[in-house]
């Protein structure tokens, strides 16, 4: 794992130290909001609809057991013990007191954590796919150049005033877990001849005006990433729409100049400030790369897990549904759904991050991840350890076989917590999620990607889930939108919006009617849901959604 | 014909702790809309909206939100605003906890 070397940690501490003065001046009057709001934003405290809002980031999603440790601690002192995971795979926490907040920072400074870079017009937290460095799938890792982008980027004096937030995701396999296309910038590592390169994807984006991503280079140099990345961002700081912050993100600057245009001042500005990269990014790659080096996997037998695989039906359904295939023999990646039926999706209390960060020391290899998918990830579990893994997550309440069905919902905060909300979110996640347990029918329907959002900001992924749904202020009223057919894979759509939207009491039924509905049209027992959509279209989808307006037009 | 001004009442989030607040006749800050001043009369409103963000080591982003009069005092009438009287309806935490209704 990354540590900290002298430079972060002293940066870190400063940043601190900085805030600590900052707050101290906001409440002893001498700073006035307007002043301090910029500030607070820079270490990632929001002020919501109840209380402050301190978002903390988890570089590429990746987690030591003593960070996750510490995450519980934060939740337990300084908050209502718990935490919420997010789509950016970061944490926050939902009822810090201002006061508190210096505290809290200095707290996660001291194992290697911060707030910075989760707000504000600055190049954010970069999110790399949760099963890197394990996956089966995988041609490289892609947290050492995630972690060299973070330190290429962090106070990178250029790029603190940009015209807007700018995302990078960065993933190592062909199968895309980390929503490369709906990024300001996707990096997918691939291999070619030998040879390691990067495929550089531009102007995706969700939010008000949802866009996939165009590919800007198939296959880059590896060693010519931070210069042509550079190259990208200097291109967009200059053309950006600055004039309207609904039109600032670097997609509206690829769609109004075209990818062409975009595509020809990006090498010319690459051209001309490769030569200032001597080459030391490279040497300090070499160096981050030691330190994300593969835990030293053990060779053993796997007896115990055959055994209860087949003994046990319900660490079967399990191991079915929460593991994935990993690289090395014998291992496995293991989903611990934060997803339990009724729960809010990516909630995980006090105690049971302690757990999780417990299993992760014992069969871990110390090592935890959080998905964009808001569940939390043991990327490297021996297969043999997995029935007491298993025993120690169910009696955590932690062992949910959910992961990639029905009832493993994203949710953003929705205006249960959020102040740019126009409805709630979360509550239609956990109806949905109890109806689907109440049929039992997750299991029978399969792959299913339900996402939602309190409003047009995007931050649930709705564009890109299977089923989306909007949450929207209609004259006073809280109303729901469905969109069908988005995918946030390598196949990456953007959900087609289905009619007029749903009242909060007649949204889960109509998921309802979509997801037995499915059932119904499906060719056979594998045809998904997505892939039911894609043959037929929309149209029967929309009968099922609207049974009245077909017969009307019968 | 000029728009009619609907009334109103001033809100904010308290800056240490950060919760919901209303603003009063006396110029403090109450914890329970109920207590708020009503307003009726747009100048009237903005002149004390004026008063109240001067409170700025108090209180922050003071704005005015959409109210009606009922038995107990001012009541919101948007659901956001509601929701701000309340707390989250996902856990039993905010105001909703130290008032148990
Ligand atoms: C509660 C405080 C939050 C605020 C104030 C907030 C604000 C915003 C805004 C304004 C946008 C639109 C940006 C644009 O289109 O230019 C956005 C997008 C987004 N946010 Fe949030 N957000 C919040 C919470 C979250 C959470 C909890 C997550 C993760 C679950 C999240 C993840 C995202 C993602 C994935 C996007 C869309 C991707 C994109 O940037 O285009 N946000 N957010
Ligand atoms: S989508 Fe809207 S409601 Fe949801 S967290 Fe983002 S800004 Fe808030």
């Amino acid at each position: 794992m990354y540590k900290y070397n002298d430079f972060d940690e002293a940066f870190v501490r400063e940043r601190v130290a900085q805030f600590r003065g900052q707050v101290e001046r906001r409440i002893d009057g001498s700073l006035t909001e307007d002043e301090f709001k910029p500030l607070r934003l820079m270490n990632g405290l929001y002020l919501q609809l109840h209380a402050y809002m301190l978002r903390v980031a988890v570089p590429y999603g990746t987690l030591s057991s003593a960070q996750m440790d510490r995450l519980a601690h934060l939740a337990e002192t300084y908050d209502k013990g718990y935490g919420h995971f997010t789509t950016r795979q970061n944490i926050q926490y939902n009822w810090p007191e201002l006061k508190d907040v210096p505290d809290m920072l200095s707290d996660l400074a001291d194992v290697g954590m911060h707030a910075i870079q989760t707000s504000g017009n600055t190049i954010r937290n970069v999110t790399a796919d949760h099963f890197a460095g394990a996956a089966a799938d995988e041609v490289a890792d892609p947290r050492p150049v995630a972690e060299l982008l973070r330190q290429w980027s962090t106070d990178h004096p250029e790029f603190q005033f940009l015209p807007r937030k700018f995302k990078i995701a960065i993933t190592g396999a062909e199968d895309d877990r980390a929503v490369i296309k709906a990024h300001d910038i996707g990096l997918q590592l691939r291999r070619v001849d030998g040879t390691l390169g990067v495929r550089v994807i531009v102007g995706g984006g969700l939010g008000r005006t949802p866009m996939i991503g165009k590919v800007l280079r198939d296959f880059l140099p590896l060693e010519d990433l931070l210069p042509y990345t550079e190259a990208v961002v200097s291109v967009w700081n200059r053309l950006g729409r600055r004039d309207n912050k609904y039109k600032a993100r670097i997609k509206i600057t690829v769609h109004e100049h075209g990818i062409e245009e975009i595509s020809r001042l990006v090498e010319d500005r690459f051209t001309a400030i490769k030569p200032g990269f001597s080459g030391v990014d490279q040497e300090i790659l070499r160096e981050i790369e030691t330190q994300f080096a593969p835990p030293a996997f053990r060779n053993a037998p796997t007896d115990a897990y055959d055994a209860a695989y087949a003994a046990d039906p319900l660490f079967r359904s399990w191991a079915d549904t929460n593991l994935t295939a990993h690289r090395a023999e014998g291992y496995a990646i293991v989903s611990i759904s934060l997803k339990k039926h009724g729960a809010t999706p990516g909630d995980a209390t006090a105690d049971q991050m302690r757990v999780m960060a417990d299993l992760a020391r014992t069969y871990g290899h110390d090592e935890l991840r959080v998905s964009h998918e808001q569940n939390i990830i043991l990327p490297h579990v021996h297969k043999s350890d997995l029935p007491d893994l298993y025993a120690a997550l169910r009696s955590a309440d932690l062992a949910t076989a959910n992961i990639g069905l029905a009832s493993d919902i994203i949710a953003c905060p929705g205006m249960d917590y959020c102040a740019l909300a126009t409805a709630r979110s979360i509550p239609i996640a956990q109806q949905i999620a109890e109806r689907v347990e109440e049929l039992k029918i997750e299991h029978e329907v399969g792959h299913l990607k339900i996402k939602i959002s309190g409003c047009i900001n995007a931050c649930g992924h709705h564009h890109v889930g299977h089923i989306g749904i909007l949450g929207l202020d209609r004259a006073g009223v809280e109303n729901y939108q469905i969109t069908l057919g988005g995918d946030g894979t390598q196949h990456a759509a953007i959900g087609e919006r289905a009619g007029p939207g749903f009242a909060y009491d007649e949204i889960v039924p109509a998921i309802e009617r979509l997801i037995t509905g499915y059932l119904a049209l499906r060719e056979h027992e594998d045809e998904t849901f997505i892939e039911a959509y894609r043959r037929l279209g929309a149209a029967p989808f929309k009968a099922i959604l609207y049974p009245q307006e077909a017969r009307d037009a019968a | 014909m000029p728009r009619q001004f609907t009334p109103k009442v001033i809100t904010a989030n308290r800056l240490l702790e950060g919760d919901a607040v209303w603003f009063t006749t006396q110029d403090t800050w109450s914890g329970n809309i109920h207590d708020a001043e009503f307003l009726t009369d747009e100048a009237h409103a903005d002149l004390r909206l004026l008063e109240a963000q001067a409170q700025a080591h108090v209180i922050a982003g003071a704005y005015l939100a959409d109210a009606k009069q009922g038995d107990n005092g001012p009541e919101p009438t948007h659901f956001r605003e509601a929701f701000r009287t309340r707390g989250p309806s996902n856990y039993p935490h905010g105001k909703q906890e130290q008032n148990h209704v």
